[in-house]
């Protein structure tokens, strides 16, 4: 991938350097810690600095049969809210980037609503819509709310993406003789691929972390979130929501790295292009 | 058969935007517009006191105990907070997205920024729990705030009434500390993506017609930046205004809207008097939508 080396990079004052760093710092010291008090062999208080270390936490964490069944459903919920997200979000992008139609910004704000709005009033909405209904709580109630605030990152992104996208191409495409199909298959779907896959990557992410409106619109399944809230008022089980917030956090890492090299990449090669 | 098809949607541009846009659009107008209506009828309820059972008739009564001086102070304190928490992230933020959108080559840029996303995949909850272990009375902020001699410094502070309390953990300092922490990246991003957007020529042109950087900064970038600050305070604010995990967990005993809300739905049952409260949200931030996509904050999103 060759890089835009006709813009060089200025350098930058050393107080804004370290503002920077500094923010750097806050927003991952945190994260450390918890690395940290994984090994700590105390389980009931926060004792700094950490008494001993130990590894026998990852072990009895492995075993817990509760932390896995949520692991699993929270995995399961975000495969499919992301698949809806990625239909929906896709479609609405499409709309609106193709025509211009009255009530479009509406649309947008429709859409932006679900993030924008304090995530209680999802949940409590969506809960009194629901039990109002008689509908019973389940795996799908949790799944109908995820999907409501995942659809706008799947939008996001791929109407960014239609933006930057050259109409030329669609035209050239038309031109040649190409069905409207063949020019979605051969033109625009691998324009706009990586971002439906950044953008499905980070509802994924959305979803799976999602604890407020879960709260609100789940029954008695216990998503990992959900299960980590329910350790939070119970001590004693800390050592091991430590262990489990670490795979996650491991886990998560790659995808959120390949999200970023798809995004990076593909602006690369859209300003060599012009 | 495709070709055939193709045409034929091609001579219908109509057709083809109600193919694309009527399955999302069809799903959030139903699931969730219909539930937000639901939710406002419900706040024009009202919960019978001696049964405990929700009464299914027009009264504003629920909405005159959301006035009620012990909710009116819910509102005050949460809204401040949200202030404060937007505040203090635009000035955390700024200059670490500055420097990633302008001072970093290619490389490094996408490690920062994948840094700063990083903290926004590891679990909200755990993050507020990390803090939990920082703030407490035994660990590791007080272990290096002793180290420094500063335990002075930190009673003072926790003395002050209005955001002290027995120990940072158990104060709103404390959780102040917390949201910020915890939003930042939401505030960082849209700020980036906006600076990233600033042309270089203006800042060229600025200096050529003979502007000092700082000039051009604040002239210039400054002012082509700000609305990326919007889009991210409407994060910070939102989901300030809306929490109740951080509340819960860190904080005093002093409620916030989000607290309220659910400990009225859940232990109390009474989902007028929630739904009526949430409404306190949903307006300030229909209106704080509004503004913001006047000064173009959602194409900094």
């Amino acid at each position: 991938m060759p890089s835009n080396s006709s813009s060089s990079t200025p350098k930058a004052p050393l107080a804004l350097t370290i503002a920077a760093y500094a923010g750097l710092l806050f927003l991952h010291v945190p994260i450390l810690i918890i690395f940290l008090y994984t090994l700590t062999p105390d389980e009931t208080t926060y004792t700094f600095p950490l008494p001993g270390i130990t590894f026998k936490w990852f072990g009895i964490a492995l075993q817990r049969a509760d932390l896995w069944r949520s692991v699993t459903l929270s995995l399961q919920v975000a495969a499919i809210a992301t698949f809806a997200a990625l239909i929906l979000g896709s479609l609405a992008a499409a709309a609106v980037y193709r025509s211009n139609f009255f009530g479009r910004e509406s649309i947008s704000f429709l859409l932006v609503l679900p993030i924008a709005l304090p995530g209680i009033v999802t949940g409590i909405a969506l809960r009194t819509a629901i039990g109002g209904f008689d509908i019973p709580f389940s795996f799908w109630t949790i799944v109908i709310g995820h999907a409501t605030f995942c659809v706008v990152v799947v939008y996001n992104n791929v109407l960014a993406r239609f933006r930057r996208m050259q109409g030329s191409q669609i035209e050239a495409s038309m031109d040649l003789g190409a069905n409207s199909f063949q020019t979605f298959w051969y033109v625009v779907f691998p324009n706009i691929a990586t971002a439906l896959l950044a953008g499905g990557m980070l509802a994924f992410a959305l979803s799976f972390d999602e604890v407020i409106v879960t709260t609100f619109t789940a029954g008695q399944q216990t998503t990992l979130p959900i299960w980590i809230f329910s350790q939070l008022s119970r001590p004693r089980d800390r050592p091991v929501t430590n262990v489990a917030a670490m795979i996650v956090m491991l886990i998560t890492f790659l995808p959120i790295f390949l999200s970023q090299r798809l995004t990076a990449s593909s602006s690369d090669t859209e300003g060599n292009s012009k | 058969m495709l070709n055939k098809i193709s045409t034929y949607l091609y001579l219908r541009p109509k057709l083809v935007l109600w193919l694309t846009l009527g399955p999302p659009l069809a799903y959030m107008i139903i699931v969730y517009l219909g539930s937000l209506f639901n939710l406002l009828i419900n706040s024009f309820y009202y919960l019978e006191q001696f049964t405990g059972l929700i009464v299914r008739e027009f009264t504003l009564s629920t909405y005159a105990r959301t006035l009620e001086p012990a909710n009116l102070e819910i509102f005050a304190r949460t809204t401040l907070m949200a202030i404060a928490v937007t505040v203090m992230d635009a000035i955390i933020a700024f200059p670490l997205a500055y420097y990633i959108a302008r001072f970093t080559p290619p490389k490094l840029k996408t490690w920062l920024i994948i840094a700063v996303t990083l903290p926004l995949w590891s679990s909200y909850l755990v993050r507020v729990y990390a803090w939990k272990l920082i703030l407490a009375k035994e660990g590791i902020l007080s272990w290096f705030i002793n180290l420094l001699g500063l335990q002075g410094a930190l009673d003072w502070l926790l003395g002050i009434p209005a955001i002290g309390g027995s120990s940072l953990a158990l104060s709103p300092l404390g959780m102040f500390i917390v949201f910020a922490y915890i939003w930042l990246p939401y505030m960082i991003i849209p700020i980036q993506t906006a600076l990233e957007r600033v042309p270089h020529s203006l800042v060229e042109a600025s200096s050529d017609l003979g502007a000092k950087p700082l000039q051009t900064f604040r002239t210039v970038i400054l002012p082509l930046a700000f609305p990326g600050v919007v889009a991210g305070s409407i994060f910070t604010f939102s989901l300030t205004l809306g929490d109740f995990i951080i509340p819960l967990s860190l904080g005093n005993s002093k409620f916030f809207i989000g607290q309220a809300v659910y400990s009225y739905q859940g232990t109390a049952g009474d989902i007028p008097l929630a739904a009526a409260m949430t409404m306190g949200p949903v307006v300030i931030m229909i209106i704080y939508l509004l503004i913001a996509r006047k000064m173009g904050a959602f194409d900094a999103l």
